[in-house]
């Protein structure tokens, strides 16, 4: 079990520097379209024009290859938008096919790996995906000018037709010439001023099959033919194995192939998802529990509470905080608690392998593909070569696709191995976790506990804040500890804290990261999940003890951010804030950067004859750089939004003496229609490098309803979720 | 054996009678448009017409589907699915998409009880469709258009 992430560990990794970079400015540049390490194009036998990110058939369809997953997010789209810019290709002959796992050419530029994550899809394709555009745009038109004799000055190319004088012809009947030519070395992109398809809403490429059925288009649709299926029986603890089983009532019921045992547990193999269910649920497992996590979550409270009291590792040391506390005319002091969340998915997880000795095959929603390739030649000790990932639509992630460990792709090897050495024959499995695996599987939101001391002075400046979080490191012991964890802080649970832009000469905050065995993991943005919680509730309560009010606080301790103050100008503006609210609407407010992205949320809430808050509106600006497609940022701000709420309403996983105690939607419950606000979103004009949509959107939410709540009925909601309160 | 029609055709399944319609649909007949969600009737993914009213087929016995009338997301066609599907695309609803099948399927079978409905009507239908992208806003405004184009 843990071997094959030592070979993990062993193999390729992203350099330091990459995945620390975050400016998309300067990012791409080097490769034209990515095309090196392979430079030159190539005409496959039917005539298709193929380069890495481009194809383009004789049949006129120019293909996107996209190396990011789409899990909901819009990526597939924004990639075949900067494409067919600099192509001028026409939006209706372009679709997207996700990449092969190809870490040489397929790298996420920011992260050195093949992999989606951080709201870094566009920032980090911006300049590549263009490039590759405009390198295929070139060479047509080259192909053209030969064809035609004409001078490749004299050749227009608008909505997929390339013409000059009585010549005309479209990309697929150049496609075949333009593939026998070298690639240019250097390309020249358009100007803002010259995009036509930049800037506009444009619709996406999946949503009139996802509008249709998606038939086939997730890993829990593959259904190759002679396919089986594979549920495994887990321990309730994490860390217990099997001790020992009895299969036999299992191994009779209809359509049950095999039961084997791999590390993870016990796997039914049947030819039927709902006869593998039936089956797992007649094992009779007795598990070994000594190697097992067995706290509850009381437990740990108890332990992290402990810690709050004791010094941490330092995240950011500055000025004297002590000293200008004691200066304070006001000190507001608060812990909060946030809790274990599940990413539940609406596709619950699944994978399907095919192994038959020699090479091996993965589908799934992949979303670090490099590691997930990685890992499942390791399991099986294959050559990479021979081990293919085929990445389908994720049916959403939330990070929850994304693991430093790969734990689906090894667990599917294994079944796929086993399965070989039993029966002697390969057949592809479809390993599914029904939702309570889902739900039980781990890989949360972690658990955290904050403390803040903060005080203002007669000026309504803040003096002083001491800042002290405890909670798991989502890094902390993986193959991405190098990369955030630094003197014993993991950036993941500081972000949008200790690299606050408000200005606070005299901050402290540290942190206590202690080890539990329950994996954790990045949860729609991640951190600033509960930082910007705190931080904004904070905000609010300074303001409050500051006599000011919380937009005018604010902006008056932003002036070294421009961006964060120009979105909680424009929010505050939109939502009417200097006009009284609606007769029962309490308005509240917060601004969070995340992702390099900047969001400010006027959250305008009503409270329920039965004590309980309804948001009703919200009202929201945005600084995403350059708007690659407006109505797709929109869409990712109400959804980024609605998880946030989601999140802080009714969202707890609990464990008790280890186990989970919540099982399915009826005890873990996500935020439905009934509780969804109207969003207005407003985007900033920018000239900026794009920056990350599909998370920033989730960290003000909260803390703008915390803020409205405590409007409404005085009371400050300092743990989480709502329910613990009457509030949902 | 069982005997119902699916999309307007005869089928024929031999398997256990406690089968959900979920899985004969999935596993025995290869269709993917019906998703798998939660398994318990909480999430509506799995939503399917059953003699034109919108059931859970992960919680519709096989048994009890014998004779009866079973559209889903490949078959359906009246008018008010046709505008809807028209109004997700306008609008712009799905984002994983993976509720959607379901959200479809529901508020196709709404539109066809109320043509014109009110925001508290389409909270009391979709209520039980759940969307971990929060798509919510959307699908509200999109089953409003739908009811406009079905009007038109
Ligand atoms: S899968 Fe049937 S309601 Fe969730
Ligand atoms: S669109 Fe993703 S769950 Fe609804």
């Amino acid at each position: 079990m843990i071997a094959y992430l030592s070979n993990v560990l062993d193999a390729p990794r992203p350099s330091r520097r990459g995945f620390l970079k975050l400016s998309a400015g300067a990012v791409g540049g080097l490769l034209i379209g990515g095309m090196a390490p392979r430079s030159v194009a190539a005409a496959d036998e039917d005539g298709s024009f193929a380069m890495p990110f481009v194809h383009i058939t004789p049949e006129n369809v120019v293909t996107v290859v996209s190396k990011h997953l789409d899990k909901g997010q819009g990526t597939a789209t924004g990639l075949a938008t900067l494409v067919a810019e600099e192509l001028d290709a026409d939006p209706a002959q372009i679709t997207v096919e996700f990449a092969p796992a190809d870490a040489e050419v397929y790298a996420n530029t920011m992260f050195g790996l093949q992999g989606t994550g951080g709201s870094t899809a566009m920032a980090n394709s911006f300049q590549q995906y263009r490039e590759a555009g405009a390198a295929a745009r070139a060479m047509l038109i080259a192909a053209a000018a030969e064809a035609w004799g004409v001078p490749p000055g004299e050749i227009t190319v608008a909505a997929g037709t390339l013409s000059a004088g009585g010549n005309s012809a479209t990309f697929g009947e150049m496609a075949k010439a333009a593939a026998g030519l070298a690639v240019p070395a250097e390309v020249t992109l358009k100007t803002p001023d010259q995009w036509v398809l930049i800037g506009k809403d444009m619709p996406r490429v999946d949503v009139p099959a996802k509008s249709a059925g998606a038939v086939g288009m997730y890993g829990m649709d593959v259904q190759p033919e002679g396919g089986l299926v594979a549920v495994t029986a887990r321990c309730p603890c994490y860390g217990g194995v099997v001790a020992s089983f009895d299969d036999a009532a299992a191994r009779q019921m209809r359509g049950v192939v095999d039961v084997l045992q791999i590390p993870q547990g016990v796997v039914v193999i049947a030819d039927n998802t709902w006869r593998a269910i039936q089956a797992r649920d007649a094992l009779e497992i007795e598990w070994d529990m000594a190697e097992a996590e067995a706290r509850g979550t009381d437990a740990l409270m108890e332990e992290y509470t402990a810690l709050l009291d004791q010094p941490g590792n330092t995240a950011i040391d500055r000025g004297d905080s002590e000293a200008n506390l004691a200066n304070a005319t006001a000190v507001v002091e608060a812990d909060y608690a946030f809790p274990y969340l599940a990413h539940a998915t609406m596709e619950p997880l699944n994978i399907t392998v095919l192994y038959d000795g020699e090479t091996a095959e993965f589908w799934t929603g992949s979303q670090i593909q490099t590691l997930d390739h990685n890992v499942g030649a390791a399991v099986l000790e294959l050559d990479p070569s021979k081990v293919q990932i085929h990445t389908k639509w994720g049916g959403g992630s939330f990070g929850r696709r994304a693991t430093a460990d790969s734990h689906l792709v090894a667990e599917a090897a294994m079944i796929g191995s086993a399965y070989l050495a039993s029966q002697g024959e390969a057949r592809p499995i479809k390993l599914v976790y029904t939702r309570e695996d889902d739900l039980h599987g781990r890989y949360y939101r972690p658990l955290h506990l904050h403390r803040v001391k903060a005080g203002v002075d007669a000026e309504g400046r803040i003096t002083g804040w001491q800042h002290r979080v405890v909670g798991q490191g989502i890094m902390i012991g993986t193959a991405f500890e190098s990369f955030t964890v630094k003197d014993g802080v993991d950036h993941s649970s500081v972000e949008g804290a200790s690299d606050t832009t408000y200005d606070l000469p005299h901050l402290v905050l540290d942190t206590h990261h202690p080890s539990v065995g329950t994996p954790v993991l990045w949860w729609r943005a991640v951190g600033h999940t509960h930082t910007a919680y705190v931080m904004e509730t904070m905000m609010d309560e300074l303001a409050e003890a500051a006599g000011q009010d919380p937009v005018a606080f604010r902006l008056a301790h932003l002036k070294n951010d421009p961006r964060l103050a120009g979105v909680l100008t424009l929010a505050a503006e939109k939502a009417g804030w200097d006009q009284p609210a609606a007769e029962g609407i309490h308005r509240g407010v917060a601004v969070h950067k995340s992702f390099n992205s900047y969001v400010a949320e006027v959250a305008e809430v009503r409270m329920r004859d039965d004590g309980t808050v309804k948001v009703e509106r919200v009202v929201c600006g945005v600084d995403c750089g350059v708007a690659i497609n407006p109505d797709n940022i929109k869409a990712q701000i109400e959804g980024g939004l609605g998880y946030g709420l989601s999140g802080i309403l009714r969202e707890e996983i609990t464990l008790t003496g280890g186990e989970v105690d919540q099982f399915n939607y009826p005890d873990y419950t996500p935020l439905r229609i009934t509780d969804m606000p109207e969003v207005e979103v407003h985007i900033v004009a920018s000239a900026e490098a794009p920056t990350g949509i599909g998370e920033p959107g989730t960290p003000p939410i909260g803390p703008a309803v915390a803020n409205a709540v405590a409007k409404a009925t005085g009371q400050r909601i300092r743990s989480l979720p709502f329910t613990k309160h009457g509030l949902a | 054996m069982v005997t119902f029609t699916l999309n307007g055709e005869t089928r024929q399944v031999d398997v256990e009678p406690d089968m959900p319609l979920l899985w004969v649909l999935r596993d025995e007949l290869k269709m993917t448009g019906t998703k798998f969600g939660c398994g318990v009737a909480a999430c509506g993914a799995c939503t399917v017409h059953l003699n034109g009213e919108p059931v859970r087929s992960c919680q519709t016995w096989i048994e009890d589907v014998e004779g009866a009338e079973v559209t889903t997301i490949e078959g359906v066609d009246n008018k008010a699915a046709q505008a809807i599907q028209a109004a997700w695309v306008e609008l712009q609803v799905p984002q994983c998409g993976y509720c959607q099948s379901g959200q479809i399927m529901q508020a196709s079978a709404l539109l066809i009880e109320t043509p014109k409905p009110s925001d508290d009507d389409i909270d009391a239908a979709m209520e039980s469709n759940l969307c971990r992208c929060a798509s919510y806003a959307r699908i509200r405004k999109a089953i409003h258009r739908a009811a406009d184009i079905m009007e038109a």
